[in-house]
């Protein structure tokens, strides 16, 4: 652990709102440590930036733990940050250097509009997630727990599955704004769960046909979004996909 | 005597027969009633959301909402652990009896003894619920689901899913609520955060909320008002909880007659990653589920040098062990954070500061998980080595991602050197004050999950919480909400342009123009972390009257301040976070002072509110039944006055004794 402080100068797009035409702002961050988090660098600055009486930079977070999926940042080229498996509130500043420029922006899509700044509006995910992204179990309906064993390799598949936190790097990181990555993390998961079965196909259709409502890209597999997924979501969740897709499309009565 | 205002509207009969019975008498609201009745939920997390999709299931007309951009970020989500549940699948002798006697002996004899049976008796259905929406909680190779210990407890009942436990529990609900949007029987308001609630005729009839997006206030009419609204641990400034949670649902409402239970009741859980600098701005947890397998110690020499791996072990202090043979490492929280504390004043604390002491998992490492492994694979007589490497595989399945949390944060890798831990604030035991239907103190409005005060006394037990938040959600209100809707049924929706909705957006507007026209020098930011500082260190682990008739002056004066030299920056009329904030604040820099007038009245130690003036010799919590067994009811007059209402409590059905961990 070192206790060099650091001076980091940063470009972050401003935007007024939805409607306006942003653009990149230059800042400059002195005594940054390297114990701080991204996000503290940030509170640092807008402390700073309120203390000159000027407007604070707006970006959405709230856990702070890597969890909450609420943190989207796109940092130097890239959604969350230089590191692998790690969310933009879990990332360090140990991982910059002295005299660092860095860039920020939001995420950028066209399901995504900005709302300011680094803010973007995600609900189309929820969107998706309405349209089939459940098991339709009414409250009180439920066997005991343990009627329904579920060997273990499926069950941690789909605990890896169901890891996703909705944050949306995966559409960011994708050239084609693509959400399969999200989509399929949710089918899969309930495709591999016996739960999940009396609706599997149904699932699947209703979710993809949402995700391309909502204006997200098709699926060009190139494998960015995986590559910068925060929860390290597997590309074998896209061929489940895929297959789930194509196995409810051919048995689709006309 | 309970105060004449206080009717907890417990139901007669033996214990273990009040909620079966009550569930089948009480008033019922039929099917083409339910379409006309609409229910306002505030907050979407585990108690929201799964009492918006159970009530909207049932057929009534749900609106919900939450201040974060999608109802599944509630902080619920983070909760890593586990849920407990009497399903006594692990055959170790669990019941609902001794979930229901576990939780109130944890909670120092402070809670209803009939709503905790009730919480016991669902605990199961929970479980059952959640697997059935396809919840991936932890399994053995049979299949069957897996178990792990919490705190204060001597059996196995806590479920999980890895460190994950609440995020995979919050998505079953938010699916279930999803699955309500897109039938059109739920209407979600993302972005949106209530600022006050409307009352007429004395009963609670809908809110005034801003659209965070646009800033534009809205106003929104429901039969029934649900407060789902989280805890209020953030007046520390420093805590746990995700940087948005704050009170200021709760606090209007009480603003508007409802009492406040226990507002002093605070958790400060023993093991969270210490302070590193002043820059910080929130405090992480290390799941009490890692004290399974962790082992604290501090050295036994002061200010000792050595790394900790160079420490041997004959002069290491397991403190914990040592104290509390009978339950060690599990001791319960309120306990575990006040013997770290005490080995820190003493001079015995590590790392760079002295506030730390170790979590050390190489022991079970080696010996619980290396050598189960190695006995599993037949490899005969293991070497060091092949334990450690079997163990670290077990340990990342269990713990993975608390392991990593803690690597990113610190630096240091925990597989290799001991966790540096220290208390922080945590849970709100306290809250809205509820009667046994979970409605406050105003007809029609009620307080659900962590926003309210019941179940959990004086202090929560590991893993309680999201069994309760869901308690409350799937499986109470939707069956006692029918006593108070099944008499509204000729009551026609209130059109919003009614004088009250009117008179209260005034009310609402003015204050956030009054906020944004103060025009000082400070931030809200710099105030909140003001008033966290006093609040930390006059009325957090340890209080006594004199530091906390100082805090209730110095949080009158920066509230003052704040009203004089508060800067927003922004507008009023667009999404602006700093206005949102500062809103936040201003209610903390209120609730703080009742907090501190609260412990200061409650003269006597109890669970986590500990008075230095009231202690047994050995240093452990002083409680004192005669004077003292009641929930704190706080009624709130004006500005600095509040008048005290007591719940008297009654145990029936549980000796009460001591606190014994030995
Ligand atoms: C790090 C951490 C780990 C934990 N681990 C465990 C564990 O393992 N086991 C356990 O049992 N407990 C655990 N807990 C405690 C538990 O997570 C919480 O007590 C519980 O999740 C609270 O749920 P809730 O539904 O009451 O509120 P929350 O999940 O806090 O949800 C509050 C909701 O209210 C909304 N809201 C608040 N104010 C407003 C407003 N004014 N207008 C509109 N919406 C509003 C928010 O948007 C949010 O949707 C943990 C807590 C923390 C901090
Ligand atoms: S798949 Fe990964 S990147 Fe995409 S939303 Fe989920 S966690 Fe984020
Ligand atoms: S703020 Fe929650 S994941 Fe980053």
């Amino acid at each position: 652990m070192s206790n060099e402080n650091m001076t980091i100068h940063l470009k972050v797009w401003k935007q007024k709102n939805t409607g306006s035409k942003g653009h990149l702002e230059d800042y400059t961050v002195n005594n940054v440590s390297p114990d701080m988090s991204f996000l503290e660098m940030f509170d640092v600055l807008n402390e700073e930036l309120i203390h000159e009486n000027k407007e604070p930079i707006a970006f959405d977070h709230d856990c702070r733990e890597g969890i909450c999926g609420m943190c989207s940042m796109y940092i130097n080229g890239r959604p969350h940050g230089p590191l692998e498996g790690v969310t933009t509130c879990q990332l360090h500043m140990r991982s910059f250097k002295d005299g660092d420029t860095i860039v920020v922006e939001p995420w950028r899509a066209a399901a995504f509009p900005v709302i300011k700044d680094l803010v973007v509006d995600r609900t189309a995910f929820d969107r998706i997630i309405a349209s089939g992204g459940y098991v339709s179990i009414n409250t009180g309906n439920a066997q005991d727990a343990n009627n329904l064993p579920i060997g273990k390799e499926r069950a941690d598949l789909a605990f890896a599955a169901a890891a996703c936190i909705g944050c949306g790097a995966c559409v960011a990181a994708c050239k084609n704004a693509s959400a399969m990555l999200f989509v399929s993390a949710k089918v899969s998961q309930l495709a591999l769960l016996p739960q999940g079965e009396p609706e599997r196909q149904s699932r699947a259709l209703s979710m993809v046909a949402q995700m391309d409502a909502e204006g997200f890209g098709s699926c060009t597999n190139t494998g960015a979004c995986s590559a910068e997924c925060p929860k390290e979501i597997s590309l074998d969740n896209i061929a489940r996909l895929n297959r789930e897709f194509l196995g409810a499309s051919l048995s689709k009565p006309e | 005597m309970t105060s004449s205002k206080l009717d907890a509207k417990v139901p007669q009969g033996p214990i273990g027969e009040k909620w079966t019975k009550y569930k089948s008498t009480i008033s019922l609201v039929n099917p083409a009633n339910k379409r006309n009745l609409e229910i306002i939920v505030v907050g979407t997390g585990l108690a929201g959301a799964s009492a918006a999709a159970s009530l909207a299931e049932m057929g009534y007309q749900v609106k919900a909402f939450c201040f974060q951009d999608s109802p599944r970020r509630a902080h619920s989500i983070a909760a890593q652990g586990g849920i407990n549940a009497a399903k006594n699948y692990q055959n170790d002798g669990d019941s609902v009896y001794r979930l229901f006697y576990d939780t109130v002996k944890g909670g120092d004899y402070r809670s209803r003894e009939a709503n905790v049976h009730r919480l016991a008796e669902v605990s199961a259905n929970i479980i059952d619920q959640c697997v059935a929406q396809g919840v991936p909680f932890a399994r053995d190779y049979g299949g069957m689901l897996k178990n792990r210990s919490f705190g204060g407890t001597q059996v196995k009942r806590t479920f999980y899913a890895a460190g994950q436990t609440g995020q995979q529990l919050l998505l079953g609900a938010y699916s279930a609520l999803e699955r309500q949007v897109g039938l059109g029987a739920v209407k979600m308001y993302s972005r949106h955060e209530m600022l006050d609630v409307v009352i007429i005729d004395g009963k609670a009839r809908g809110i005034i909320a801003r659209n965070l997006t646009t800033g534009k206030l809205e106003r929104y009419f429901g039969h029934a008002v649900l407060l789902c609204s989280g805890g209020y641990g953030n007046v520390f400034y420093l805590s746990t909880n995700a940087m948005g949670s704050n009170v200021t649902a709760a606090w209007k409402a009480h603003k508007r007659g409802a009492y406040f239970g226990n507002p002093c009741f605070t958790q400060i859980h023993p093991t969270c990653i210490p302070v590193s600098g002043d820059h910080q701005s929130k405090l992480t947890l290390m799941s009490e589920s890692l004290r399974n397998d962790g082992r604290i110690w501090v050295p036994k020499k002061k200010d000792e040098t050595r790394a900790a791996n160079d420490i041997p072990e004959e002069e290491r202090d397991y403190y914990l062990e040592r104290r509390y043979p009978a339950f060690g490492n599990l001791v319960p929280r309120d306990i575990a954070s006040r013997a770290a504390k005490e080995r820190c004043d003493a001079g015995y604390g590590v790392g760079l500061t002295k506030q730390a002491v170790y979590l050390d998992f190489r022991f079970n490492l080696i010996n619980k998980y290396g050598r189960a492994e190695a006995s599993r694979l037949n490899i005969e007589n293991p070497d060091l080595d092949t334990l450690v490497r079997l163990g670290k595989e077990v340990v990342k399945e269990e713990y993975g991602n608390l392991f990593d949390m803690y690597k990113q944060i610190t630096g240091e890798d925990p597989y290799e050197v001991p966790m540096k831990i220290y208390p922080a604030v945590h849970y709100t035991m306290g809250g809205l004050w509820v009667d046994y239907n979970l409605m406050t103190t105003v007809p029609g409005m009620y307080a659900l999950g962590e926003a309210n005060f019941s179940d959990h006394g004086a202090n929560r037990l590991g893993a309680s919480a999201l069994m309760q938040g869901l308690s409350d959600g799937y499986f109470v209100i939707p069956i006692t909400i029918g006593a108070y809707l099944s008499s509204e049924i000729r009551t026609k929706a209130i059109p919003t342009d009614h004088e009250a909705f009117v008179a209260v957006e005034k009310q609402v507007k003015e204050r956030l123009e009054t906020l944004k026209n103060i025009k000082g020098t400070q931030s809200p930011e710099s105030f909140h972390k003001r008033l966290g500082h006093i609040m930390w260190e006059k009325c957090g682990m340890a209080r006594n009257e004199k530091g906390l008739t100082e805090a209730i002056g110095e949080i009158r004066e920066l509230r003052k301040e704040f009203w004089k030299d508060l800067r927003v920056t922004g507008d009023i009329d667009e999404f602006n976070p700093e206005l949102d904030k500062a809103g936040r604040v201003a209610d903390f820099l209120e609730l703080g002072e009742l907090m501190c007038i609260d412990a200061l009245e409650r003269r006597e130690s109890c669970g986590g509110h500990f008075r230095e003036e009231y202690q047994e010799d050995g240093g452990e919590a002083k409680r004192d039944d005669e004077n003292f067994m009641f929930v704190s009811a706080w009624e709130y007059n004006k500005e600095s006055d509040w008048t005290l209402h007591k719940e008297v409590l009654e145990y029936e059905n549980i000796k009460i004794a001591q606190r014994n961990y030995k």
